[in-house]
């Protein structure tokens, strides 16, 4: 294959430069005049695997608040402030890290920039805001309580994680967020929100020197470290039989998966491709595509892709089939695993699948918030700014010989951990 | 703020997001427009930052155009476009994308159908070739619409038989309007659908998908000349019908009674509250009416300093949430939306009470000056922030222009949103933020009563 046809899909706007600040913080700059709009994104390690015993959805409740004020302005002046320049300010937690993001037009940085820092350095975790967060977080699971697709993902999880952190849901249970208190959120700020393991990516319209000195403004001041707790690896568990979770609704949601290998692995790559051959791309052209939905119209969506976490990495999937042909929909989709298991991917699948993931590449690029987010992700994987053609140049290089023994490595015996929520027809 | 723990809030039902007729500020990509030959419209965006193309073809039709007794078609034919054409087999287009390493994908609202790829842009001419293609080739056997018609009766079962707040939002729709097609759901009623056939689809896709009806939008790394070259090539050949087909759908009758749709499900663990009013859209209303309900709606909610969230969510503590959302872009009279999520044993009725007051009391002091900034500025600033995004700007340009509304509307809005004045404000609140006007939906739990 030729090897040239990686380097001409490079992100082209992408220049990325790596800048360490006065305060020895280390930012990824793309420096973009196209827009007067500015982006920023980080992520520090830890998130919500770091959430107490029996207090999960702590992390998530932080991130909640930490724009519903901080230094000398309580929730409503914060937002106020957020909104009288039109200046968005959100964070969020993730499994194994809390991130956030802020864009501003380019005229109103300086403001930003300083809210930024305050809610980042100052929290104030005001008594009422902690209130409300807790009931937002528990409506929003009073609300998934019997949806379809938030049970089959706690089933799965709960299944295939068992007493392991991330058996549990970053949102916590409605027990769990009623017992987690001021001082825990106090606790995980000094834990979470560190400059241990921080990452960032900026985007927009100011040069380096501007960029380091607001990078230092915003996270300058943070602890070096935090205590995190040390999570072991997950053993994925659940891998025979089926649990059936019963829900009066007329279609069964499935959801499907097996342990996949880690983000370091040397045929990590290779699994990312085999992977979408199976289920992945925009979905309308993959194995499980034609084969549930195309050949049998069994289903409007199913789909398979990686998640490679800090402390597990799996395949997974999902569909939803009307109750009376569901197990049919998992026959096929374990029968095509097995098939890729033992004989490979075809040669025009494994062309085919190279092209799309080569070729699409370019779109994670083309908005400055989406830059900033891939800048991140890149830098937590823990690669440097040559990952944008390297990443390519790895597709590349699969071969039809590699391609099957990856995909007998990571489907194996083709066993899965499957959870069905709805009332699926016996076999 | 916790990252919405809601899903798209209640009755949205058009597919593309909010603020869909705001535009762009003065500074910003030179936008180009023309019409081909054959009449087609073609808008073209540059934005030269990532080597990238979003092509996109929106044809001036959607749901409210069904024939009367076979709902879902146009959804249904949207479906089918994908089942291949005389000159390329079903599969080949959707596989040529997957090649480049595209993504595509179609949506039908009430007004329009869009078809869509976004790729690198050295394949713009590829994607108008095959787009151009089957707004004239497309076969249709029974063999392909039977199964795909299965498909929309899962996507349906999915989206909507399971979901009691999908349920409940149809038969808000429903209640809305009595007369005019929007009341009736984009992907069809379920024993409609199960009765459409190839000559449906057929039918309603050579009355519709014509070029004179269609519009080009192209955003991206390219240049105008470039673009109509390439649009004359592949476009241009399609032989014109005429005018392009007239849509008159049944007005609305003036609304005079209050309407309340309750839905009880044991799968509700969460009740909501809703409330829907008839409202002009950004073609039928007045000047200057259009943009006012955008900032009302944005005053009243469009987030936490918002009258409705200062008022239910932080005063009264009635709500964990509550918003407002105008759907302007629209070809006839439209939804003005307001929602609430009620704090664990708060009413149905307790919410109705306290919206009603929050409109009463902007109708009778009036709006706070700078409350009324910050939503210009904010609505303004969305402008500014769509210039990040070519998908986004061609998503804004291909609605507004498939809805009645022309290049002007769309570069005057940012212009006339400034223009809003607090009296026109409480004017429009007072003129169709009315009771008469509007149903209000509940959702609750099986045993639960409202009282």
């Amino acid at each position: 294959m030729n090897t040239q046809v990686a380097s001409t899909t490079r992100p082209s706007a992408v220049n990325i430069q790596e800048i360490m600040t006065p305060r020895g913080v280390k930012v990824w700059l793309v420096e973009d005049y196209a827009v007067p709009v500015l982006s920023i994104e980080f992520a520090m390690k830890g998130g919500s695997s770091q959430d107490p015993d029996g207090k999960s959805g702590a992390a998530t409740m932080l991130a909640g608040l930490l724009d519903e004020g901080a230094g000398d302005m309580d929730s409503t002046a914060f937002q106020q402030a957020l909104d009288e320049k039109a200046i968005e300010i959100s964070f969020s937690s993730d499994r194994d890290y809390v991130s956030g993001r802020m864009r501003t037009l380019i005229r109103h940085v300086d403001r930003a920039m300083q809210l930024l820092s305050l809610a980042i350095n100052a929290p104030r975790l005001d008594e009422a805001p902690i209130v409300r967060v807790r009931e937002q977080l528990s409506a929003g699971l009073r609300h998934e309580a019997h949806d379809p697709s938030a049970m089959a993902g706690r089933a799965w999880r709960a299944r295939t994680f068992p007493g392991h952190p991330y058996s549990l849901s970053t949102n916590g249970t409605l027990e769990s967020l009623a017992a987690i208190e001021r001082a825990d959120l106090t606790a995980l700020t000094r834990s979470l929100l560190t400059r241990g393991a921080l990452h960032i990516g900026v985007v927009g319209a100011i040069d380096a020197a501007r960029a380091a000195s607001f990078v230092d403004q915003v996270f300058g001041q943070l602890p070096t470290r935090g205590d995190l707790k040390s999570i072991a690896a997950a053993q994925l568990s659940g891998l025979a039989g089926v649990e059936i979770v019963d829900l009066d609704v007329p279609q069964s949601t499935i959801r499907f998966g097996r342990p996949a290998f880690a983000r370091r692995d040397p045929d990590y790559m290779a699994s990312v491709l085999v992977t979408h051959i199976l289920g992945g791309g925009t979905g309308l052209s993959s194995r499980l595509f034609r084969e549930v939905r195309e050949k049998r119209g069994l289903a409007y969506s199913v789909s398979a892709s990686i998640a490679a976490l800090d402390h597990a990495a799996y395949v997974h999937g999902g569909t939803t089939t009307k109750n009376e042909r569901a197990r049919e929909s998992l026959d096929v989709i374990q029968a095509e695993i097995l098939d890729l298991a033992r004989n490979g991917p075809h040669e025009d699948e494994l062309v085919k699948g190279k092209k799309y993931l080569i070729g699409s590449y370019p779109l994670r690029f083309d908005t400055s918030t989406k830059i900033a987010g891939q800048l991140v992700q890149i830098q937590l994987d823990g690669f440097g700014p040559e990952w944008l053609l390297e990443r390519n140049r790895l597709i590349q290089a699969v071969t039809m010989e590699d391609a099957r023994r990856v995909a007998g490595r990571l489907f194996d015996d083709g066993a899965l951990s499957v959870v069905m929520v709805g009332r699926p027809a016996k076999a | 703020m916790p990252s919405s723990p809601f899903p798209a809030q209640a009755a949205r039902p058009d597919a593309p997001a909010a603020l869909a007729t705001a535009a762009l500020a003065g500074a910003g990509p030179a936008i180009s427009d023309f019409r081909l030959d054959n009449g087609m419209s073609v808008v073209v965006i540059p934005d030269h930052r990532a080597p990238v193309v979003t092509h996109m073809v929106w044809y001036r039709n959607g749901s409210a155009d069904d024939p009367p007794g076979k709902s879902g078609i146009a959804h249904f034919l949207e479906h089918l476009m994908f089942k291949g054409t005389k000159s390329h087999p079903q599969g080949q287009f959707s596989e040529i994308i997957a090649e480049l390493g595209g993504q595509e994908n179609a949506f039908t609202g009430n007004d329009y159908t869009a078809y869509f790829q976004r790729v690198a842009k050295e394949h713009l001419g590829v994607m108008m070739e095959f787009e151009a293609d089957r707004m004239t080739g497309l076969v249709l056997s029974d063999a392909i619409v039977g199964p795909e018609r299965d498909v929309v009766l899962e996507e349906r079962r999915m989206h909507c038989d399971a979901d009691p707040g999908a349920q409940l939002n149809e038969a808000v729709q429903a209640a809305l309007f009595t007369h005019h097609p929007y009341g009736t759901p984009i992907i069809g009623w379920s024993h409609e659908i199960e009765g459409l056939n190839k000559a449906d689809a057929l039918a309603y896709y050579q009355r519709f998908y014509t070029p004179e009806n269609a519009i080009l939008i192209v955003a991206g790394d390219v240049e105008a000349e470039e673009v109509r070259r390439l649009a004359k090539l592949h476009y241009g050949p399609i032989r014109p019908r005429g005018e392009p087909p007239s849509r008159q759908r049944r007005k609305e009758p003036t609304p005079v009674a209050r309407r309340l749709v309750t839905l009880n499900d044991e799968k509700v663990d969460q009740p909501s509250w809703q409330r829907c009013y008839l409202a002009p859209s950004a073609r039928t209303a007045e000047p200057g009416e259009a943009e006012t309900l955008e900032v009302l709606a944005h005053l009243l909610g469009g987030g936490q300093t918002s009258l409705l969230y200062r008022a239910l969510v932080l005063d009264d503590k009635i709500a964990v949430a509550a918003g407002a959302h105008y759907m302007g872009t629209a070809l006839d009279e439209t939804r003005f939306f307001v929602y609430a999520i009620p704090a664990p044993g708060v009413t149905m009725q307790a919410l109705d009470g306290a919206v009603d007051n929050v409109l009463a009391s902007l109708i009778a002091r009036g709006v706070d000056a700078g409350a009324l900034e910050r939503a210009k500025t904010r609505l303004v600033a969305d402008a500014i922030y769509a210039q990040d995004s070519q998908a986004t700007l061609a998503r804004w340009y291909g609605s507004a222009l498939a809805t009645g509304l022309a290049m002007e509307d769309i570069t005057r809005w940012p212009a006339r949103i400034e223009a809003v004045s607090a009296e026109q404000i409480v004017a429009a609140a007072r003129k169709y933020l009315d009771r008469r006007r509007a149903v209000t939906g509940y959702l609750l739990p099986a045993e639960a009563d409202a009282a």
